[in-house]
């Protein structure tokens, strides 16, 4: 067992554990926190699996840029009561059982392919060799990502103004 | 040697059902959303653990990709919940009064 296979555990074990805490966590603050720990550490499993780059994307996007955007909201709103943490039981037994069932038929699934049981060697997609194959091969892709995030812009501005009286736009169509 | 790739696929399958537990249970727009962003991670896991087992880098490019999606849905959604929280001073899914129109009645 080589320090590479322990230190794979050892970043699963944290994932795991952080994004439990934070799926359980009734301060919204506490839950985001920990789930920016729990992003953390898939950017060391990336960088593991040989994905340097993405490890520093995980980083910057997932742990500082959306992150933080629940923060922004978190902070923006005030709850004057808060609801019930989860829903009544009639509604969580069937979140169990659907998450159960999902983990029991997606692991006897993974289980069933003999071929992944042989250990991976471990290897490196350099950043320069990525991009060149990104833009070679997926173009396309990413300037259809582009115009995906130019409506997002416009959608969270058109969604975030805030809602006048109708008589605005009535003044608005007068000449 | 790093672990086989079932290992990861685990990994990413637990995560993912966590966020889907998030997501079903919580009684709070925003946790709801914080569920879908951890399965999108955990989809990202798989597809990076795929990308070293076939030694091709279409896993890592489909994460660019994931990151783009996730950012978009982050966006819209937290915007559209900050407009049901300012119509009914709520983030609780059960609501009542945003599904309907204002005013309306049951």
């Amino acid at each position: 067992m080589s320090i590479l296979t322990l230190l794979f555990y050892a970043i699963a074990l944290l994932i795991v554990v952080a994004t439990a805490m934070a799926v359980t966590r009734r301060n919204m603050v506490h839950a985001v926190l920990y789930l920016v720990l729990s992003f953390f550490g898939t950017a060391m499993l990336f960088y593991l699996l040989g994905a340097p780059f993405l490890a520093a994307l995980e980083i910057i996007i997932y742990a500082g840029a959306i992150m933080v955007l629940f923060l922004f909201l978190i902070m923006m709103i005030r709850l004057k009561t808060l609801p019930g943490m989860f829903f009544p039981v009639g509604q969580l037994l069937p979140a169990i059982l659907i998450s159960a069932g999902f983990l029991v038929v997606s692991s006897v699934m993974v289980g069933r392919n003999p071929a992944g049981w042989a250990p991976m060697p471990a290897a490196q997609a350099s950043p320069l060799a990525f991009g060149v194959y990104l833009f070679q091969t997926h173009w396309l892709a990413v300037e259809i990502a582009s115009m995906l995030l130019l409506v997002a812009l416009v959608g969270a501005y058109v969604l975030g103004r805030r809602v006048r009286g109708p008589s605005a736009d009535a003044r608005e169509e007068a000449p | 040697m790093i672990v086989p790739l079932n290992h990861i696929l685990l990994l990413s399958g637990l995560l993912f059902s966590l966020g889907m537990f998030c997501t079903l249970a919580r009684r709070n727009l925003i946790m709801m959303l914080l569920g879908i962003e951890i399965m999108l991670n955990a989809a990202a896991v798989a597809f990076v653990g795929a990308s070293l087992h076939w030694q091709q880098m279409e896993g890592q490019a489909i994460v660019i990709f994931i990151l783009a999606v996730a950012a978009t849905e982050v966006t819209i959604g937290l915007a559209a919940i900050l407009v049901v929280y300012r119509r009914t001073d709520s983030v609780d899914p059960d609501m009542d009064a945003a599904l309907w129109e204002k005013g309306g009645s049951r």
